[in-house]
């Protein structure tokens, strides 16, 4: 029980303190469950990253659940998880209803007005960044051509692309075309 | 009825995020302009709100369009919806993880899926571009928002904090609306 509020305590700090979520959480998480808790090792927060990266959900929810699970099974998970959320989730909350009593304010207007045009810049350095770690090899720049004529010039469901193109890989692997 | 609408809406999102961060922005534009929830506009706004906020986007983006759909109950449901599938999987991983890092299929499947991601995300940026850009209200705006997103990409590009790009932005924007009354 003791870990099991640990673990919630320790999350919901990591989801405090991290802004932007996923990777960022990264670093916070290291020094809180390996440092501090030694609830990981840190050979283990690699498989962490590696897991929460390959499994379906946000990084840092993957990661947290993870982590809870292994120091405390499925209560763990459940605090650790929870733990994560909550701190977003009240803020956010609060927020909400002060953005709906000014966003149609003159200033907040204009200032969400020249926020959009940042915001896309920011798009556009998160994408490079994705696209730097990505392998270039030809089935690689394939899928990013497909997946993007889908969705920008057929309209297609990102859901609908998301899956078609991890069967894709799926199949291709089994096709032993792959290195592993 | 429009709880276990959003529930099952995040829950897809959820299901089908792969990897952190603006992974998800494809997903959530996909869903909820189609639900007619929020416009591109908005979505966009909230990147910035859930830049400058502590948290997971995936959180924060559920709770608000929850909470501004549907209430309470609503951002209780959205929120839930995009953890469960996450925390299931993972509870399942978790028991033979050991196996689930060197199995083929799931190598496979991140070598479709990592390209993809990239692929979607840069169709969401070409969307969002128009109609960020868009000269709606007249050449003037649009050249004044092409002039900050120039800006910020420079400042983005050198490893800036978003937050300092959005509050530049900000800044730029309230004072070029008031010079043009826009």
């Amino acid at each position: 029980m003791r870990t099991a509020w640990a673990l919630f305590l320790t999350f919901a700090k990591i989801g405090l303190f991290t802004f932007g979520g996923g990777y960022a959480m990264i670093p916070l998480i290291q020094r809180e469950a390996v440092e501090n808790r030694g609830w990981v090792s840190q050979e283990d927060i690699l498989d962490v990253v590696a897991i929460a990266e390959s499994t379906p959900g946000p990084i840092a929810i993957n990661a947290a659940t993870f982590i809870g699970s292994r120091v405390a099974g499925r209560r763990g998970a459940a605090c650790a998880t929870l733990g994560v959320v909550l701190p977003s989730f009240l803020i956010i909350l609060a927020i909400s209803y002060a953005l709906e009593a000014f966003e149609h304010l003159r200033a907040v207007r204009y200032a969400f007005w020249g926020i959009r045009a940042g915001v896309l810049a920011l798009i556009l350095r998160a994408l490079c960044n994705l696209f730097r770690q990505c392998r270039k090899d030809a089935f690689s720049v394939a899928i990013m051509l497909g997946a993007f004529a889908a969705a920008a010039l057929l309209k297609v469901n990102a859901i609908a692309v998301i899956a078609c193109c991890g069967a894709l890989g799926v199949a291709r692997a089994y096709a032993g075309r792959a290195k592993p | 009825m429009i709880c276990l609408d959003l529930f099952w809406t995040f829950f897809r999102i959820g299901l089908f995020t792969f990897g952190g961060g603006y992974a998800m922005l494809p997903l959530i534009q996909s869903e909820v302009l189609a639900h007619g929830w929020m416009d591109t506009a908005q979505i966009v706004n909230f990147i910035a709100v859930s830049e400058s906020t502590p948290g997971p986007f995936a959180v924060n983006i559920s709770t608000y369009i929850g909470r501004v759909t549907a209430g309470i109950p609503g951002a209780v449901c959205a929120t839930a919806g995009v953890v469960l599938p996450s925390f299931t999987v993972i509870l399942i991983v978790a028991a033979f993880y050991a196996k689930f890092r060197r199995s083929r299929a799931v190598e496979g499947a991140m070598t479709g899926l990592r390209p993809t991601v990239i692929g979607l995300i840069a169709a969401s940026l070409l969307s969002i571009g128009r109609e960020v850009f868009a000269p709606g209200a007249g050449w003037v705006p649009a050249i004044v928002s092409l002039g900050i997103f120039a800006l910020a990409a420079l400042l983005a590009f050198r490893r800036k904090h978003p937050i300092c790009v959005i509050a530049l932005s900000a800044a730029i924007g309230v004072a070029a609306g008031y010079a043009l009354q826009l």
